[in-house]
């Protein structure tokens, strides 16, 4: 890794996180198999605790809708290298979650009628929240895949799953009321979201999502990089809310992030005795 | 029935940077103020900080500082023979809500517009000829000078600790700044922001073909800094979580940290957050404001008295507002006449990415403006003869933070999901940025905001109804400024470059700006602005309007810098002239 910079500042990560494999550029990052990691992790007992606090548990989708999230998301990211599939990350679980929770039933949408269809610009126009959308789109791709293939989604092969996916994608296969592009861009949008968001949500499980690209995560001073070494990489260990929150990360006492804001917090406090 | 409160001098329908500086300059000349927000208490500690606050997730794509869809939306439309729909996701552009406004989750890029763009209308023809305005092209002088402002871009800068480095010193051209800008008064009060390795790239490239780059002019603080009023900021540590985001380390420049506490430490400012304002209240002359209705969070109704009014929420909130009380004359588009709505305008985006095989970067690190850029083809700063548009952009490299979920560019043709896709986010992600050319919006006769006739917020009013396309320049800036991202792909040696010329209709569906403008213009006369140059109504003099409702059409810019200069210029006139004799501010 002759591109790595040795960083001072930022975190020393602790315990066995500190001992784990560098994520660096792609090219080094070490392949991860996540798909037990709970049960057990390549990255060690600390790396264990943090993941432990996310179980492994799906509270809206049905089994065969479990089926058909698991193998749809897995031909968006599937397991070739350099990082694992979709599922192998969590990403059916991190949709489950966003489905059952605010997002999936609506916050943040506006719901009053009335309804009609809209142009492109004016975007997403149907009656129905997020969690809606996934159940009926579901169940009528599998109808479609049943009819065509003679099987449900999850049992085709990936060639014919790519071929459905495609579908989807083009819009060329009917799903009742919803447009089969709006379903295919909220499962591809969904499917990266739970690749890439803070583990804390269900997917991203091990940080792999962060590792494959050499993302940081979320604790981060770069004052002291940003104008220097240019075009050397800068590698990191991930850093999750979870490893924060949980003190599996700690400052060198040097500059950093966590330490400075907890000295400055006194300051500024305004209003109302607050 | 209402409950009435005791009267107080002045109060502010919303408190953002606007309502803040408004609080701050009267509170200090000792006038009571009562801020009312319609969003919830926050401040850098406890709300802010790590590890919650960099949460990609439920910041930037769940949009937790902005305004809820489901409350309050707009509706839209491209023109006005189409039905307008509600926007049932706001996408396309991001209204903030909560204390501090949009003035928490910015990114800080802090602009003064050029001395052309306040005389966008008379220096066109001037340098042209009528002729090269289009027939529908309803753009207009300001009414205010950039000579004018000047003292109030200065007072701003001071206010927010703004990190920059001056180009045109009292006419003096500086090295190192943006020798386009016009004179200022003194030097920025911090020093310019830290430069990474892909705004190095730029500049040299841009530099290497006769363009004159410099570091963008940043509300990230870059000292330890303390302001004329005594209010305190830390320094930028270019964590990469910055717009969309709200700063832990009291370092972007923000209501809370600039103007909020030096009103609260006088003892008359009554902040109450929670309150939705439903209604400007007139007298039977209509040419007084006395009050506004609210309605707080357990339905109680409040008429607040007041004898100054500043509507000081976000101009789509402002022009609402004005329509629902009554206050002026709505826009009419089929005959031109009215101004409430008129001249809306917007932000016109060229992007480009630059992919290098033989390059690698940390785009990660960053804060919300510490880039690079070029003004060499903003306002008109270039001939414009023959290129079939007027105005321009600044064209920029920012690294604003490279998380994963809204940031992994792969290049054109590559498939959108996939082994494919999958091996090309981890081949790219080191190894490409992006640029844009900020480009302005001219204002025209078909687009407008009105009330919608069908849908209503939460309260039970009617929302906001906006009719807009691109107009006939637009589309021929963004191609021209496609065409300079590309020389600069290719100085810059890039691999693969990829340009996004604007192209059909505007869509509210993939996120633009937020750089809304219009509705509430200003200007020199009532025959064609709402507001008088101190943002004071033409109708109801005790009443002004601040923010970006009140440009006439909008810069290749963003818009901050020059929406607080002119709230430091209305207080100013506020507390020199009119407390002394209320009334119509006349010259």
């Amino acid at each position: 890794m002759a591109d790595e910079i040795k960083r001072r500042e930022f975190v020393a990560i602790v315990g066995v996180l500190g001992a784990t494999a560098v994520a660096g550029c792609s090219s080094t990052a070490p392949q991860q198999s996540a798909q037990n990691s709970a049960a057990a992790p390549s990255n060690g007992a600390q790396a264990q605790k943090a993941l432990a606090t996310e179980p492994e548990a799906f509270t809206f989708l049905t089994p065969p809708e479990q089926a058909f999230v698991s193998a749809a998301c897995d031909r968006i990211i599937p397991a070739e290298p350099p990082g694992p599939s979709a599922s192998q990350a969590g990403v059916p679980y991190y949709i489950d979650h966003q489905l059952a929770g605010a997002w999936g039933n609506g916050a943040r949408m506006y719901r009053p009628g009335p309804w009609r269809q809209g142009t492109p610009e004016q975007g997403y126009q149907l009656a129905l929240v997020p969690a809606e959308v996934y159940r009926a789109a579901i169940r009528a791709i599998d109808e479609h895949c049943n009819k065509k293939y003679n099987g449900n989604f999850s049992g085709l092969t990936p060639a014919q799953q790519d071929e459905a996916l495609g579908g989807l994608e083009k819009g060329s296969i009917d799903l009742g009321v919803i447009p089969a592009t709006t379903f295919f861009s909220m499962l591809l949008a969904n499917t990266i979201e739970g690749y890439f968001a803070d583990p804390l949500y269900g997917g991203n499980r091990d940080k792999a999502g962060w590792k494959m690209i050499g993302f940081p995560g979320v604790a981060a001073v770069y004052t002291r990089h940003i104008d220097q070494d240019y075009g050397k990489q800068y590698v990191v260990p991930p850093v999750s809310i979870a490893d924060v929150q949980q003190g599996l990360v700690q400052d060198d006492m040097d500059q950093m992030h966590v330490a400075m804001v907890r000295a400055m917090q006194p300051r500024n406090s305004f209003g109302k005795g607050r | 029935m209402a409950t009435k409160l005791k009267s107080v001098d002045a109060l502010t329908i919303g408190v953002g940077w606007t309502g803040g500086i408004i609080a701050a300059e009267l509170t200090k000349a000792g006038l009571h103020v009562v801020g009312l927000e319609r969003g919830e208490y926050r401040n850098t500690s406890p709300d802010f900080q790590v590890p919650q606050v960099h949460d990609e997730l439920s910041y930037a794509v769940r949009l937790k500082l902005f305004q809820d869809a489901g409350v309050e939306t707009v509706t839209f439309r491209n023109d006005a023979s189409q039905t307008a729909l509600p926007l049932r996701y706001l996408i396309g552009f991001l209204p903030g809500t909560g204390l501090g406004g949009a003035g928490v989750h910015w990114n800080g890029t802090t602009w003064r517009f050029l001395p052309w763009d306040f005389e966008t209308r008379s220096k066109t023809i001037a340098r042209y000829g009528a002729s090269m305005l289009a027939p529908e092209c309803t753009s207009q002088d300001w009414g205010i000078t950039y000579a004018e402002l000047e003292p109030f871009y200065d007072r701003f800068e001071y206010q927010a600790g703004i990190a920059g480095k001056a180009g045109n010193l009292k006419g003096k051209i500086q090295p190192g700044g943006n020798p386009f800008e016009g004179p200022r008064s003194r030097e920025y009060p911090n020093p310019p922001m830290k430069t990474a390795y892909q705004s190095a790239l730029f500049r040299d490239a841009t530099a290497k073909l006769g363009y004159h780059p410099f570091v963008m002019p940043s509300a990230n603080v870059t000292t330890a800094y303390t302001n004329p009023d005594g209010a305190t900021f830390g320094a930028c540590v270019y964590c990469g979580y910055c717009e969309r985001f709200a700063c832990e380390m009291y370092a972007k420049s923000s209501p809370q940290l600039a103007v909020l506490p030096v009103a609260l430490k006088t003892g008359r400012y009554d902040l109450r957050e929670g309150v939705n304002v439903v209604r400007i209240n007139l007298d039977n002359t209509r040419r007084r404001a006395v009050s506004v209705t609210y309605v707080d969070g357990a339905g109680g109704e409040f008429e607040q008295p007041a004898d100054m009014i500043f509507l000081t929420s976000f101009i789509l909130n402002n022009v609402r507002m004005l329509l629902i009380s009554g206050i002026g004359t709505p826009y009419d588009p089929s005959t031109g006449r009215g101004n409430v709505g008129r001249n809306y305008a917007y932000q016109a985006n060229t992007g480009a990415t630059y992919f290098f095989e033989d390059k690698t970067f940390n785009p990660f690190m960053g804060s919300g403006a510490n880039g690079m850029v070029f003004d060499d083809f903003n306002g008109d700063n270039f001939d414009h003869a023959g290129a079939g548009f007027i105005g321009g952009a600044d064209i920029n490299v920012n690294p604003t933070g490279g998380r994963p979920i809204q940031y992994h560019p792969v290049p054109p043709g590559t498939p959108s999901w996939g082994v494919a896709w999958k091996q090309a986010v981890a081949k790219w992600y080191s190894h490409a940025f992006n640029a844009n050319a900020q480009g302005g919006v001219q204002s025209y006769r078909a687009n407008y905001l009105d009330l919608d006739p069908t849908y209503r917020d939460a309260f039970g009013l009617p929302l906001l109804r906006m009719t807009f396309d691109w107009g006939p320049y637009e589309l021929k800036q963004s191609a021209y400024m496609a065409d300079v991202l590309g020389k600069v792909g290719k100085a810059l040696g890039a691999s693969q470059t990829a340009v996004r010329p604007l192209k059909g209709h505007y869509t509210t569906q993939a996120y633009q700006s937020t750089h809304n403008t219009g509705g509430a213009i200003m200007g020199s006369s009532p025959a064609s602005s709402v507001v008088n140059k101190y943002l004071q109504s033409w109708d109801v003099p005790n009443l002004f309007v601040l923010g970006a409702s009140a440009f006439p059409q909008n810069a290749g810019y963003n818009p901050t810098g020059t929406v607080c200069a002119l709230a430091y210029h209305t207080a100013d006139a506020v507390l020199k002239r009119y407390v002394k004799k209320p009334g119509p501010l006349a010259g």
